[in-house]
């Protein structure tokens, strides 16, 4: 097992210094869709790390048989194993998370995240820092999606996790919902303006013009 | 045909996968920062998407649903469950099938699709796209129509993203912003352009 130092950087790296999301641009196909409520975006981050924490593990336990020309296939089929597991995992235990996450769940087996760490990581390194480079990975990409939820939940319709926190003009309260916050594209914008507060702080990520 | 017609225009603008579900944007915004290999990936895309959306509906049809197997004498089994891992699985044949097939037969075309035909794969358009087609619940013609329109759709948006980025070149922009920054935002904006098809009804 490596030194408790190199333990923190593989488990927390990912979260600010190395986000998966912001520096890498990997899985941000899934990324957006499910940010208009927090406890979508709740459920898709831990759906998220189980998936990449374990199909990394599984992966870097056969890594040393897999002949490399079939890698991919057999890197696609433990993560879409996993990725059915929690699938059915989730029908069973949390029904109305799962019908409105809908096709966004199966979409969890082509998020590059899954793929590039497994590809990345996991071929190459044992099996114990696997799995924390999975949890670290799946952190990070939890944080961001939590912190879009965050902002579109607030103002988009004056919740938290349901619970109302601005009390809006229709029921009898002050605050008039921004409409745009709840629609596809203020995602995207939201997360170009992520990146750039990002890179203001860590200068050291800005692309070469 | 009218069903069919405004399935189209509805994959194509108002459903478009890639700047409303915002399916397909690793490739998406790697790729598209000219207008040469993006208009080629969007071809690519849209040739899979053609052929994995209606065999996933055969598959779907004919051996997962509940009750599917009934011609083969096993009217109780549903084998639904298995859906994700059986897609990718056809998915990834078809994307082979159709390299080998494109490398054989029209090398010209080989040639210009290059590296992307193996990266389709793991493209979420597709994936998405299949999925799409199995919760909706669409039959066979519709979702040929589906899997055709979408990619037009796919290939139309990032046409325009990477032409957009080309002239964003030679903007003069705050460093922070440069690069990825920028273009998030700029899919924004080309997401709310097209958002103003939802008004269109059909």
């Amino acid at each position: 097992m490596a030194s408790a130092k190199e333990i923190k950087t593989v488990l927390f790296g990912p979260i600010f210094a190395n986000n998966p999301i912001a520096l890498q641009v990997l899985g941000i196909c899934s990324a957006l869709a499910v940010t208009t409520k927090m406890e979508k975006a709740l459920v898709m981050g831990i759906a998220l790390t189980v998936v990449t924490a374990f199909s990394n593990l599984f992966i870097s336990l056969i890594r040393n048989h897999i002949p490399s020309s079939v890698r991919i296939i057999v890197q696609m089929t433990i993560i879409a194993s996993l990725v059915i597991v929690v699938d059915q995992v989730l029908k069973a235990f949390a029904y109305n998370v799962a019908k409105e996450l809908s096709v966004f769940v199966g979409l969890i087996i082509t998020n590059c995240i899954v793929m590039g760490r497994a590809e990345a990581y996991a071929m190459k390194t044992g099996p114990g820092m696997s799995f924390l480079d999975g949890i670290g990975n799946g952190l990070g990409y939890s944080v961001l999606l939590l912190i879009v939820a965050f902002i579109r939940e607030l103002f988009g319709s004056g919740t938290l996790f349901g619970v109302e926190i601005l009390p809006l003009v229709s029921a009898g309260g002050w605050y008039q919902p921004m409409g745009m916050m709840l629609i596809a594209p203020s995602a995207f914008i939201i997360i170009g303006l992520l990146i750039w507060i990002l890179r203001t702080f860590r200068p050291e990520q800005v692309e070469k013009a | 045909m009218e069903h069919y017609i405004s399935l189209f225009v509805r994959a194509v603008f108002i459903e478009n996968l890639a700047l409303a579900f915002f399916l397909g944007m690793c490739t998406f915004i790697a790729v598209s920062k000219q207008v040469k290999t993006a208009f080629s990936l969007g071809i690519a895309v849209t040739f899979v998407l053609a052929l994995s959306v209606p065999v996933n509906n055969l598959v779907f049809h004919n051996l997962l649903a509940p009750g599917a197997l009934a011609w083969a004498g096993f009217p109780d089994t549903d084998l639904s469950f298995l859906g994700f891992i059986t897609y990718i699985g056809v998915i990834a044949a078809l994307v082979q099938i159709v390299e080998m097939f494109l490398d054989k037969y029209v090398p010209a075309l080989y040639n210009a699709l290059g590296i992307f035909l193996p990266l389709i794969t793991v493209n979420c358009a597709i994936f998405g796209a299949v999925a799409f087609m199995v919760e909706r619940d669409y039959n066979f013609g519709e979702s040929v129509v589906f899997g055709l329109g979408s990619g037009v759709g796919w290939t139309l948006a990032i046409t325009l993203m990477a032409a957009v980025s080309e002239k964003l070149k030679y903007a003069d922009m705050p460093a922070g912003v440069r690069g990825l920054g920028s273009r998030f935002i700029m899919v924004g904006l080309m997401g709310l352009g097209f958002m103003s098809f939802s008004g269109v009804s059909l």
